[in-house]
């Protein structure tokens, strides 16, 4: 459903993105693993439109999206969340939402339609649909929630999920994973979730990509990634120093 | 209370009402599309030259020239955004003030040119009030009744439309709205638009008190960008709030100095303020 192609992004003289191609089939949770400053969050930027890309193509459903602004994006139907929770802090719990629910499609919906979207979305990740409910009392937990409510309320058909976990205890972790898995089986979308950790993503993800130094170094099964010489090498050090994510 | 004290500071809150109006605009400008439009009251300027050739020299009824002025400032407005803004967009600051300043000399330079530097005025006399031995303006209580009534309307507009919330939105955090499926440029077009138009409603209004000449904008604009940063740019509750504060020194000084005084007594006031509250009077 999405084709990256030679996609490459340049800061200056800092290659951030360099020649990484990947597939995403329709309905999978593909997971994008790499340590930090991997590159993990400018392809998600660039496919998202944040960013333009220095050369190469993404396609989504074989139309070019590469280099077209976020929000014609987002009308075709890619939505995502941050790594790090970017709510509208002046805005209520239940408008934060709404509002991606009545401009993340094309057309123009009702008031009801935008609400009715919203309190489904809000009910699916498990946040309150009170409309006095304000953002300033939510926890980690719960602002990831509300990145995932906004990002799945424009109604896409890919879900860009930025280190969802990140922040998060043991717990909220498996629980958030199983959230994802359940997303993908209710709502029928495809999903490519980054994380730098590999722990609790291998359990859900149907296959994955490991990017080091913005080049793609592995592609394939969970099961493979862990005994495979170059992730080990990556996650591990090569003297084996430090101690990767417990898998 | 001295009588004319009270009647001094009754004028100071009706004048607060008009420049209220002007603040919202310039930090509705300035909280979503990040540029300071230093040019805003020769905005005004414009829209009360429409309003004086529309009504006093066409004879087009009063209430229909007003709306003229009023969409033809909307339009100039977003004219502004595409022919200037737009370009420096992502310029350092100190660039787009200087777009925008060339624009104030550009437009009061106009005006010279095309208008003269005669002073016109409408003509339309309103009563002056008197109650209980107070002399009030007409015009100037009906400037701020509409002031006010603008204020609101504006208020509801951004809290209960999508379009609104989007404008707060985009304020908050420009840089993740597209992935909300919202076009920035057409909210930047939106946004360019309405303070455009509360530059002509002001006009409208100032141009019951006031003659129209190419630099009233000088008369009134330091003192409104003066509001604006006192209540902390972009903050357009406290800018409201400012607007009241300064109109109040300027009555309160006109009363016991005289009105050029009145201004030194404001922008003293403006000045040490800014040593104490670098970032304003409302910020954290």
């Amino acid at each position: 459903m999405l084709a990256v192609e030679g996609l490459s992004k340049r800061f200056g003289g800092f290659l951030a993105v360099n020649q990484v191609s990947f597939e995403v089939r329709a309905g999978e949770i593909l997971g994008l693993i790499g340590p930090n400053g991997s590159g993990k969050s400018t392809t998600f930027n660039l496919i998202a439109g944040n960013l333009r890309p220095s050369s190469g193509s993404i396609r989504l459903e074989g139309a070019e999206i590469g280099g077209l602004p976020a929000h014609m994006i987002c009308h075709r139907g890619i939505g995502r969340t941050f790594q790090i929770p970017r709510p509208f802090r002046k805005l209520s719990l239940v408008e934060n939402v709404t509002l991606s629910a009545y401009y993340g499609e094309a057309g123009r919906f009702s008031r009801a339609e935008a609400e009715h979207r919203a309190r489904e979305v809000l009910e699916l990740v498990g946040l309150p649909c009170d409309p006095q409910a304000t953002t300033l009392g939510l926890g980690a937990s719960a602002l990831k929630k509300l990145e995932l409510a906004r990002a799945l309320a424009t109604k896409p058909k890919l879900l860009l999920a930025d280190e969802s976990l990140g922040g998060l205890d043991r717990a909220e972790m498996e629980r958030a994973a199983d959230l994802l898995g359940d997303i993908r089986k209710r709502l029928g979308i495809t999903i490519i979730w980054v994380e730098h950790i590999m722990g609790v993503l291998m359990r859900v993800v149907d296959r994955v990509i490991v990017l080091d130094h913005g080049e793609k170094i592995f592609e394939g099964e969970p099961a493979h990634a862990a005994i495979d010489a170059r992730v080990t090498e990556v996650y591990l050090g090569k003297s084996h120093g430090e101690r990767a994510q417990p898998v | 209370m001295d009588i004319y004290l009270l009647e001094a500071i009754i004028n100071g809150i009706l004048l607060g009402g008009v420049l209220a109006l002007l603040a919202l605009g310039l930090n509705l400008i300035f909280g979503v599309v990040d540029v300071v439009w230093i040019c805003y009251a020769d905005i005004v300027m414009c829209g009360m030259y429409a309003i004086y050739f529309l009504y006093a020299q066409y004879g087009v009824p009063l209430p229909l020239a007003c709306a003229i002025a009023i969409s033809g400032l909307a339009g100039l407005g977003v004219l502004v955004h595409v022919l200037i803004i737009a370009p420096v967009l992502r310029s350092p600051p100190l660039n787009q003030l200087l777009a925008t300043g060339g624009l104030l000399f550009f437009l009061q330079s106009f005006a010279t040119l095309l208008f003269g530097t005669d002073f016109r005025n409408i003509g339309v006399r309103l009563p002056v009030l008197e109650v209980a031995t107070m002399y009030l303006s007409f015009a100037r209580l009906i400037a701020f009744a509409i002031s006010l009534v603008g204020a609101v309307a504006l208020y509801f507009f951004l809290k209960r439309t999508y379009l609104g919330t989007a404008i707060r939105a985009i304020a908050q955090d420009r840089e993740i709205v597209g992935l909300m499926g919202i076009d920035d440029r057409r909210i930047y077009l939106a946004v360019s638009a309405i303070g455009g138009a509360l530059a002509g409603l002001a006009a409208c209004l100032l141009a019951l008190q006031y003659d129209v000449h190419p630099f009233i904008g000088n008369t009134f604009g330091p003192v409104i960008f003066m509001i604006c940063v006192l209540g902390g740019l972009g903050n357009m509750i406290g800018g409201f709030i400012a607007s009241f504060v300064i109109s109040q020194i300027i009555a309160i000084g006109g009363y016991y100095g005289s009105t050029e005084l009145s201004y030194v007594f404001a922008f003293t006031f403006f000045i040490v303020l800014m040593l104490i509250r670098p970032r304003g009077l409302f910020a954290p």
